[in-house]
């Protein structure tokens, strides 16, 4: 069967894309010349126990070869080393790092998704009148803005309504569930807003597209032939073939997503897997950098094979 | 990426030979806001090229008061450390500009050779190097880039290699899929039987074909360069010796010019990137749109747009 095809072979390209990954990951960190970031045994300030079992638990004595195997084998138990800057394990930094990131950027991207493809799928229904320039307009101008920078303008123009930074008020004592919550989601709401903002921009552009490209079709040609009012046409005929593209756009801009959130969480000093990656640059904490980048790689290629597949299941006619 | 993304971007159809200029003036007039784009792009290059002689101050002078506001002699206040804001944005231009322009050499060098080895010689050759391009497509560029350049250590030329080297990916793609068609055209065929070399028939019939639609990557490439040099210039990651305007909006974020309520220190760099990246965009669409014939007629007017430049490079 075809279909069983296709799924198989974006599966191995899957696995094989997270093989490079690792493998890349291994290489850039361990395999470059350069002994103080190849040493993962060389934490600052670290007791010699702690040295010693390093150097044991990933074979730092051995080949390159070898060592790559062993750290293959610790990548399955989830052994990332230790953080040269807190000294503790590296998978369990990037797993509170995580928990904060995936709301905050869950709230930006359902925003931008739901009111980029509205206003995509307007702008494209009215073609060439206001509704469509505007849309267009607004798109196109927060496509161009700099991530960090609309955060930092949305920071400017919040002064002192909005909390600038953190995750939580430090001050607020003992707080009730409700209070904490609202608390949180204040905090969240400027980084949220600005992922948002630029993937908002994006959405509409391509749900803009993509609607066009199906009004243009035969059988929308036919429907209005047949006399069916327009809003049905674009309701029950166009937008469900206009919704292909925005669905794999979805997956695609984790990329983006990943990238972008790296800028806001420093803008925002958002404790989440942002803020990790730029605390490792800043402070030469390879092992954790190193932890982050494979973290962030392999959520990318995850959303690629889901998208891959969503996709299938819903255009069946894809199935080369 | 994958098969179901292969959209196939800017397949041109039997793109009739016409004059540059005409192709141009095809362009502007379909997309107006292009020319107005040109000009904003062309302003920012002259400042670039003449800033060590148009600045009104030293970039490295202390002219005035820490974040002294916009007035008469400064219109654009000072930074954290009294500079004048206004020339530190014309030297910004320099650097930002020279990382653009190169990087996307770098890029549409490598990203060429690649697309059209894979598209005219086909075969294993093709799928060879389509599937390392598909690898380098899926892994996020920009955590990459900020890998390497941590790694490596922070300078000009390093950063132009990191971002001109990961983003080649897109005008492989791109190239690729149009020398597929232009191979099978009749005259390309007519050469080869006539014994013409591999060299002679891409470059005397393939490379024109290609010529508009690699321009049209090229400039919005630049963007993307632009972009992806603030970005790491935000992370720490700048030449420390080298102004961009990158690195202004890092400078002035880590001197907290917005606790301070110095907007001047950090507004007009953004603008700058934002006009610039504008431009780009605004100037690659009108060229890709002249180049395909399919978008001028109304009902059939869509393409891929673009996503995105930072890190999901495709259409």
């Amino acid at each position: 069967m075809r279909g069983a095809d296709y799924v198989i072979k974006r599966t191995v390209f899957a696995l094989v894309t997270v093989f490079v990954a690792i493998t890349i990951n291994f290489i850039i960190f361990r395999a470059a010349p350069g002994s103080a970031i190849t040493n993962l045994s060389r934490v600052p300030g670290a007791t010699p126990a702690l040295r010693a079992e390093l150097q044991r638990e990933f074979g730092l004595d051995k080949s390159k070869w070898q060592q790559y195997v062993i750290y293959l084998g610790q990548l399955g138990r989830g052994n990332l080393g230790v953080s040269f800057s807190s000294q503790e394990p590296v998978a369990d930094e990037l797993k509170r790092a995580v928990v904060n990131t995936i709301p905050m950027v869950l709230l930006g991207t359902v925003f931008a998704i739901v009111f980029g493809t509205i206003t995509g799928v307007l702008a494209a229904w009215r073609r060439r009148t206001a509704v469509d320039y505007a849309s267009v307009t607004t798109a196109l101008f927060f496509y161009s803005l700099p991530t960090q920078w609309l955060g930092l303008m949305l920071l400017l123009l919040a002064a002192g309504k909005l909390p600038s930074g953190g995750r939580v008020d430090p001050f607020l004592f003992n707080p009730s569930i409700v209070q904490h919550m609202v608390d949180v989601l204040e905090h969240m709401v400027l980084p949220s807003a600005t992922l948002g903002l630029v993937l908002y921009g994006e959405y509409t552009l391509v749900a803009r597209s993509a609607m066009l490209e199906t009004l243009g079709e035969d059988y929308i040609l036919t429907a209005r032939a047949k006399g069916l009012p327009d809003r049905t046409i674009v309701r029950r005929h166009a937008l469900r073939n206009a919704m292909l593209p925005v669905t794999t756009l979805m997956a695609l801009s984790m990329g983006y997503i990943v990238a972008g959130s790296i800028l806001i969480e420093r803008v925002f000093s958002w404790p989440g897997i942002g803020q990790a990656v730029f605390s490792a640059v800043r402070d030469r904490d390879w092992p954790m950098l190193q932890g982050a980048f494979l973290l962030l790689t392999l959520s990318v290629v995850f959303f690629n094979y889901v998208a891959d597949l969503l996709y299938f299941k819903l255009d069946p006619r894809i199935s080369e | 990426m994958s098969t179901v993304l292969e959209h196939q971007p800017g397949v041109v159809a039997e793109a009739p030979r016409r004059g540059v200029r005409a192709f141009l003036s095809q362009a502007i007039r379909d997309r107006p806001a292009s020319a107005v784009g040109a000009a904003v792009l062309f302003l920012f290059i002259a400042i670039a090229l003449l800033a060590p002689y148009i600045s009104p101050y030293g970039a490295r002078e202390r002219v005035g008061d820490v974040y002294a506001p916009p007035s008469g002699s400064h219109w654009l206040g000072l930074d954290d450390g009294g500079i004048d804001m206004v020339t530190l944005l014309m030297w910004g231009a320099r650097v930002s500009l020279t990382v653009g322009f190169t990087a996307t050499l770098i890029s549409i060098v490598v990203g060429g050779l690649v697309g059209i080895t894979a598209g005219y010689f086909g075969g294993w050759t093709d799928t060879v190097l389509m599937r390392i391009t598909d690898y380098f497509l899926v892994i996020p560029e920009v955590p990459l880039m900020i890998v390497i350049a941590a790694i490596w250590g922070p300078s000009l030329s390093h950063i132009i290699l990191v971002i001109g080297l990961l983003l080649w990916t897109y005008t492989a793609r791109v190239l690729r899929a149009q020398v597929k068609s232009v191979r099978e055209r009749v005259y390309v065929k007519r050469a080869r039987s006539l014994g013409a070399s591999n060299v002679r028939i891409v470059f005397r019939h393939v490379l024109p074909q290609i010529a508009p639609l690699m321009v049209a990557n090229t400039v919005l490439t630049i963007a993307v360069a632009i972009f992806d040099e603030t970005a790491l210039a935000f992370l720490g990651l700048g030449d420390p010796s080298k102004i961009s305007w990158g690195k202004i909006i890092e400078n002035a974020t880590s001197a907290s010019a917005i606790s301070a309520g110095a907007w001047w220190a950090i507004v007009p760099p953004g603008i700058c990137v934002a006009l610039v990246i504008l431009s780009c965009t605004l100037i690659g669409q009108a060229l890709e749109d002249a180049l395909n014939p399919r978008l001028r007629v109304a009902h059939l007017a869509a393409k891929g747009f673009r996503i995105r430049p930072i890190v999901s490079e495709r259409a």
